[in-house]
Parts: C-alpha cells; structure tokens; sequence
C-alpha cells in the first residue's frame, strides 16, 4: 500500500512507517486533506436567486463547488477554504460569505 | 584482462576521470575556479562522445544543484562539480538534496570563502555544509580524489542511505597538481559501480509518486529523524563499500588512516593535502628517533567519532589542525576530536592549530614545530601557523 492511507488520518505513522524524504506514494491522496478546515467564512446560497450561469463554478479555485451538470447545486465544504470567489464574480449576488463561527454547533 | 593505467593526472582530471567511468546520465554545473577543470574536462568527454552524459549548462549554482534535484528525482545518475562560493550559493537546494534523500555526487574542490575574495584553498566552504545531511569525504590528494568518487557513488545510492554525497579534494593544491594517478580499468570499474536503482522515480507513469511535498508539523520532524538513521547507516555501508573497491585497487578505506601512530606520543590530526605533507615530516622525525604520528580524516560525515577516541587514545598529546575556523567556537575539526575523547578513560591533551585560511602554505617545517610542541606537552588556546603577528 501507499502512503497516506485513510487510517492515517485517525493515527499518524511514526518515522519508521513513513516513506523516506516526505514523498507521498498514493496516487490522489490530496482526496483524504480535507483542508475546508483551514475555512474562516463559508459561502452560503440563495437558491431563489440562483441563475445558474456557472461563473462560480468556473472560478472556484478548488473545484469545491457541485453541479449535476445543468444546475449548481451546493459547496463541497470538505475543500472550500472560503476565498470569497464565488460571492464577488456571481452577477446575482446570490451568494453571501458567512462567518463560519455562526456554524459551530 | 584487468588493466590499470598510470598517468600523470591533476586531482580535477583525476576527478573527471572517476566520472567518465560512471558515466552520469545527467551533469549540472556551473564553473568556478579551482573546480573549473573537473567540469571542462568532463564537457570535453562529453563532447567527443566518451560518455552518453546529458550536460546542463545552468546560469548559476542554485540552479545547477536544482536541475541535479530534478534529474536525481527522475531515477537517473547525476554529478556536478563546485567550490567556496558556488557551494555556499547552493546552500538551500543542498539541503532538498538530502531531505529529499537524493543520492547526487559532487566534487568540491575546496577554496576559501569570500570575503575578503580569495581563489585559495581552505576548508571553509566545505565546513559550511557540514550540517546539510550530505555524506563527506576528505581526499589527501589526486588518487584518493579519484577513488573516493568511486566509492561514493555506491555509498550514495545504497538503499539503506540514499543520501547525497560530496567529495572534496584540495583547491589548487591538489586539483591543479600534477601527480601519478593509477586509473583503474574502465570495465572493471564500470562493474563495481552498476547501475542506480531508484526506489522511485518522477517519471514512472505506473508509479506516481510525489517528491518533496510540503510537511509541516505533522511529519517534519519524522522525516528529519529517518535522514539521522540513514547517516548513521553510511557509516556500515562505507565500510562494506570501500573493502569491495579496495579488491580492485588494492588501497584501504577506513574512515581515517593512521600513519606511525602505534607508538605515537604525538599525533596530528588533519584532512587533505596537508597530509601528506605531514608524513614526509613524520618520515623524517622517525629518523630521529621522535615518536611521532598521524591521523587523517577520510569521512567527515558521518563522523567516526567512537573509533578515533580509541585511536588517539594512547597518544600523549593530539594536535588538531584546522583549515576554516569556526568564529566564537572550537574550530570544525577540532570539536570533533575533542568531543570524540570524551567518553575515553585515559584522555590525551589536545591542541587546537589553525593554518592555511585563504590557501597560506604549509610547510613539513610547520608541521616539525607543531610536533615538538606537542612533545613538550604544553598545551593551551588555539595556535596559529604560518600567521605573521
């Protein structure tokens, strides 16, 4: 097996287990950081005022944001880092950048 | 038929010699005097086809050692030559190099470093890198720069080290001296090198890997920790390594040589040319009747510390000569031997000698004070050779 593997995301290897000189041996193993923790504002929908243009979609710099293909649907919050993007280039106005604080339960 | 050819060779030909028959897949260099010849002999090989070595003209150090990072990283064999301030502008890759665990071999031919600007030699260049992870080995003179790069290919790329490695032979004293020079068979030698098996490699489709990620705190340190066992490791291999060349040149590779040292009273330790400077005194002392000695560093990291606290051990007065000083500190070599006494029951006195700073000659009567100082018994501060007050 490679390494990172999902079960490092619980326990971290120790210097022995771990591939010499930091080099990762999993193919797309960038999936298992979920760096949507890093997020200070979180980029909340108007669904109303939605026009599914895409320009967020095409924007977004982490490809965190879902679409079936015709319609934009939600934020993949496992990746987005909150950069605001999407808010300032959507023509609607449709999306407002919410402190993430608001969404700790 | 095995064929061993002597001809007259500087150390940088002699060096060059040595990377003919490795024949790198890759060389990144950049000229700076005293190294220039290394690289512009290897160039003329290059260009009348006696190697099949892609040669990357850089515009600097940085990027010569960064293409060396790339190239290494890709699987193939990579070399390149420096001195003094080409080594210290390569400073940051040195340390991807090791953190990244690329085997890459350089020759240093060490010259002093600026300022004031010097082309001289001295030790100062490599002393500065002395903590980068890079595997060093001290060559006395045109021979042993010529075989030390046989063995540090193989020590190198040896899976239990993976680590780069640098060569160094005295700037001007011995890469621009003219000495006999044993070349070993091309086949022979070809044999004892093979070929490098990457562990992996940048460009295999069916293996993708990444190669020097970001690692922040959560495997740093981890890292760090593997690259201290793999040069600790170096020091088993370059022993293994250095019995197999020495099947077919007939030298030892010890970590250090000792020289007249079983009855020594005195002993001197020093590193490169100085050397042999050095026994030409001893040879002429002994004649005398003065029990006198020496011990010459091979390999600086990692460093032998345990077998020379027993080998100086039944000296009465060890002397150290340093070519680069270490400011507000112990000199480089200095540190090391007197830390390796520590942990001997019967310690020698030892001696702190500085000399030869920006290529100040040394000479055998230099080194004939130094002993009969060391004689005596005195010791105390750091002594200077060869300085006017």
């Amino acid at each position: 097996m490679g390494f990172p593997e999902e079960k490092h995301l619980k326990k971290k290897a120790g210097w022995k287990e771990i591939p010499i000189g930091g080099t990762i041996t999993t193919a797309g193993s960038s999936m298992l950081n979920k760096t949507g923790t890093w997020r200070a504002f979180r980029p909340v929908k108007d669904d109303s005022k939605c026009i599914h243009c895409f320009q967020c979609y095409v924007n977004c710099p982490e490809n965190a944001i879902k679409s079936d293909g015709e319609k934009i649907q939600d934020f993949d919050l496992d990746f987005c880092k909150g950069c605001g993007i999407c808010a300032k280039i959507c023509p609607v106005k449709c999306i407002k950048m919410e402190e993430e604080s608001k969404f700790i339960e | 038929m095995f064929m061993s050819k002597m001809k007259p060779l500087t150390g940088a030909y002699a060096s060059a010699e040595a990377m003919r028959q490795i024949n790198p897949e890759v060389v990144a260099a950049y000229p700076i005097t005293p190294s220039t010849p290394i690289v512009e002999t290897f160039a003329k090989f290059v260009a009348d086809g006696k190697v099949d070595t892609e040669m990357i003209r850089v515009e600097s150090e940085h990027s010569s050692m960064s293409a060396c990072v790339g190239a290494s990283a890709a699987g193939v064999r990579v070399m390149t030559a420096t001195s003094s301030a080409g080594l210290a502008l390569m400073w940051e890759v040195l340390g991807v190099a090791s953190g990244m665990r690329l085997p890459i071999i350089m020759s240093l031919a060490n010259r002093a470093l600026s300022g004031p600007i010097n082309i001289h030699c001295d030790h100062s260049d490599a002393m500065g890198a002395r903590d980068l992870s890079w595997i060093q080995i001290f060559s006395e003179d045109a021979q042993e720069a010529y075989e030390n790069t046989l063995l540090a290919i193989r020590l190198a790329e040896h899976p239990d080290v993976l680590l780069p490695t640098m060569v160094c032979q005295d700037g001007f004293i011995t890469s621009h001296g003219v000495q006999n020079v044993t070349i070993h068979d091309d086949d022979v030698v070809k044999k004892f090198i093979g070929e490098r098996k990457p562990w992996k490699s940048l460009l295999n489709l069916n293996d993708p890997v990444t190669f020097g990620p970001l690692e922040l705190t959560d495997y740093y340190f981890e890292t760090k920790r593997q690259q201290e066992e793999a040069m600790m490791h170096a020091k088993k291999v370059f022993l293994e390594v250095g019995e197999e060349l020495s099947k077919i040149t007939g030298n030892n590779y010890g970590y250090f040589e000792e020289y007249q040292t079983e009855d020594a009273e005195a002993i001197i330790v020093a590193m490169n040319s100085t050397a042999g400077t050095a026994k030409a005194t001893i040879d002429r002392m002994r004649k005398e009747g003065k029990k006198v000695g020496l011990l010459k560093i091979r390999l600086f990291r990692p460093f032998p510390y345990e077998e020379i606290g027993k080998a100086l051990s039944k000296a009465r007065t060890v002397g150290v000569l340093d070519r680069s000083a270490s400011f507000g500190a112990h000199h480089p070599l200095f540190s090391e031997i007197r830390n390796s006494l520590y942990d001997i029951d019967s310690k020698p006195k030892i001696q702190s000698y500085l000399y030869g700073l920006g290529g100040k000659d040394i000479f055998e009567k230099d080194i004939e004070k130094v002993f009969d100082e060391l004689l005596e018994g005195n010791t105390g501060p750091t002594k200077y050779i060869g300085l006017r007050e």
